[in-house]
């Protein structure tokens, strides 16, 4: 517990955090806004579109929370984090915690808000959460953000420094799942078990209930697991790629 | 106490550190002398449990650094004044790494008022000058009030006034009782702060001693004499078997101390106008113990530096 106060003090008496969350807000909640604005007969408001903005929103909290690692390294308070706390698991799991509970909240603020923001654009459509499709797709997009965020500074544990962290898992969540689908006969089976894939597959979810047009949401995913099977999957990648960032850093000279 | 054992620190084919061993006693400042890139702060990154040994082990009143619980009250270490982030407060720096310990908020303030910054504990490190972030830097070394004290090269940048500081400073540490290891290449000002001197050169260990021995040993403790009749006492020195070299109007006697030559002169009947001790330099007696290990030679021989600088372009 102690440990977790630490880190919560560390990040919060930088600026990065609190930039980072004012940004994943305004985007996901502003395209929300802007999603509700021009919906009409064609494009109807649903629950799925108020969260159209959440893939944005996810990849602000994927640099606030690469930031939030690789900076220590940048600026060495690391070493000085090392200092205090030797047992390096224990200081670098608090770290790993408080980042992701943090991701998390925004994510529920995040979706939350770009729900609220529709239903008080659009008084008049029922954005009721009556499935429990549509409360994954809400109350999911919390969740998805905490296990984006342990990746996230898993990568930041092994990279080190914050351009190359921060573009990696960029241009992987951005692109390469994208392009690998693009490969001929095995791409789209490969692209059924890419870990994105899998968290969009929880929030998108299958089966959706509301059959609707892939304009009217985020991407559907093509992934084959069930909702809740697929967050396991993701979470679990994230845990296998913690482990071997904490196993690294505990070997490594800081 | 501090105790070093074979320690060794392999990076590939360099030998960074070569199977090192020395003891830094309790309740002295022990200098941790050596040239640049002789391996001091690998050195302390080892005791430190920051860079893990190819060999050895350092431990710290018997236990491994890393097998410390709550280790800020056992030990503190300045490595080095920039392991800040720039945008966090000084205060707030010092805040988390007190709550990582356990130690109360107070202490913060206190640590702060011993180094002087109480005045800027709100303000931003990135801001700091080298010696407000060095003395931000003592702070938190100080803030679990530890037995054992690492510094490394905490004078070096910083002015005069700054230096003298650091130096008072590490005496008050002692005194109170505490075992405090700094690190230095300047063999001056070790001589100054020091009471022990653990001397390295490319990783390996050199000297370990007093620094009073250390320096009686490393410079070369010669007396001038002078005399209207020092054809006589050269040749009455010379008896002795003691070396003798001629500088100017003296002899420069090495071998034989000043009591001994004046009983020699009152022997002899000789008239003595100077009988002088000389000291070697400190800086040239640690060059010809380092010299040979010296990672990176200047490749400037004596007589390849002009004698006169001629401005460009004339």
């Amino acid at each position: 517990m102690t440990l977790l106060a630490v880190e919560r003090m560390k990040l919060f008496t930088t600026r990065s955090p609190w930039w980072c969350t004012v940004a994943a807000l305004a985007v996901t909640i502003g395209f929300a806004a802007l999603m509700a604005g021009t919906a009409d007969a064609q494009a109807p408001l649903t629950v799925a579109a108020t969260q159209f903005g959440y893939n944005f929103g996810l990849v602000v909290v994927m640099v606030m929370a690469g930031l939030a690692i690789t900076t220590e390294y940048r600026f060495s308070t690391m070493r000085a984090t090392f200092l205090a706390v030797p047992n390096r698991w224990s200081a670098l799991l608090a770290k790993t915690a408080v980042v992701a509970v943090l991701a998390g909240i925004v994510g529920e603020i995040a979706a939350f808000g770009s729900w609220g923001i529709g239903k008080l654009i659009k008084p008049g459509v029922d954005l009721t959460l009556n499935t429990a499709y549509e409360w994954r797709a809400v109350a999911g997009v919390g969740l998805v953000y905490a296990v984006a965020a342990v990746v996230a500074v898993a990568v930041g544990v092994l990279v080190r420094h914050s351009a190359g962290a921060i573009s990696l898992v960029l241009i992987y969540n951005l692109l390469v799942e994208g392009l690998i689908v693009l490969i001929p006969n095995v791409g789209p089976k490969i692209h059924k078990w890419l870990p994105f894939n899998m968290a969009h597959q929880f929030v998108t979810g299958n089966p959706d209930p509301t059959g609707r047009d892939v304009n009217f949401g985020p991407p559907l995913s093509d992934a084959t697991l069930g909702p809740w099977a697929a967050l396991a999957y993701f979470a679990g990648f994230a845990a296998v790629l913690l482990v071997i960032a904490l196993a690294v850093a505990n070997r490594r000279d800081a | 106490m501090i105790e070093a054992v074979g320690l060794t620190k392999r990076y590939g084919k360099t030998l960074a550190v070569d199977n090192l061993s020395f003891t830094v006693p309790t309740g002295r400042v022990t200098g941790f002398l050596g040239p640049n890139g002789a391996g001091k702060s690998t050195t302390m990154r080892m005791i430190l449990g920051l860079d893990t040994p190819s060999g050895g082990s350092a431990l710290i009143d018997g236990k491994r650094y890393r097998d410390l619980h709550q280790p800020l009250r056992t030990v503190g270490a300045l490595l080095d004044a920039k392991w800040v982030h720039p945008n966090r407060s000084a205060r707030a720096h010092l805040a988390w790494m007190a709550k990582s310990n356990r130690l109360p908020a107070k202490r913060v303030d206190e640590v702060l008022d011993i180094v002087g910054l109480s005045a800027v504990a709100g303000k931003r490190a990135g801001g700091f000058s080298l010696g407000m972030s060095q003395r931000l830097g003592i702070a938190a070394a100080l803030l679990g009030d530890p037995q054992v004290l690492l510094f490394d090269e905490p004078v070096n940048g910083l002015d005069p006034e700054g230096i003298l500081w650091i130096r008072k400073f590490m005496h008050r540490l002692a005194d109170e009782g505490r075992t405090v290891f700094v690190s230095s290449h300047l063999l001056s000002e070790m001589a100054l702060t020091a009471q022990e001197l653990v001397v390295i050169g490319r990783g390996k260990l050199i000297s370990q001693s007093s620094t009073e021995d250390f320096v009686s040993q490393a410079t070369e403790n010669t007396v001038r004499v002078r005399s209207p009749q020092l054809g006589a006492l050269r040749t009455a020195l010379g008896r002795t078997g003691v070396s003798i070299r001629d500088e100017g109007e003296s002899l420069i006697v090495s071998g034989m101390d000043c009591a001994d030559i004046g009983e020699l002169a009152a022997q002899t009947g000789t008239v003595l106008h100077e009988l002088s001790p000389q000291r070697g330099s400190l800086e040239e007696a640690f060059m010809q113990l380092t010299g040979d290990s010296v990672e990176y030679h200047t490749e400037i021989a004596e007589g390849q530096v002009p004698a006169t600088l001629v401005p460009a372009g004339k």
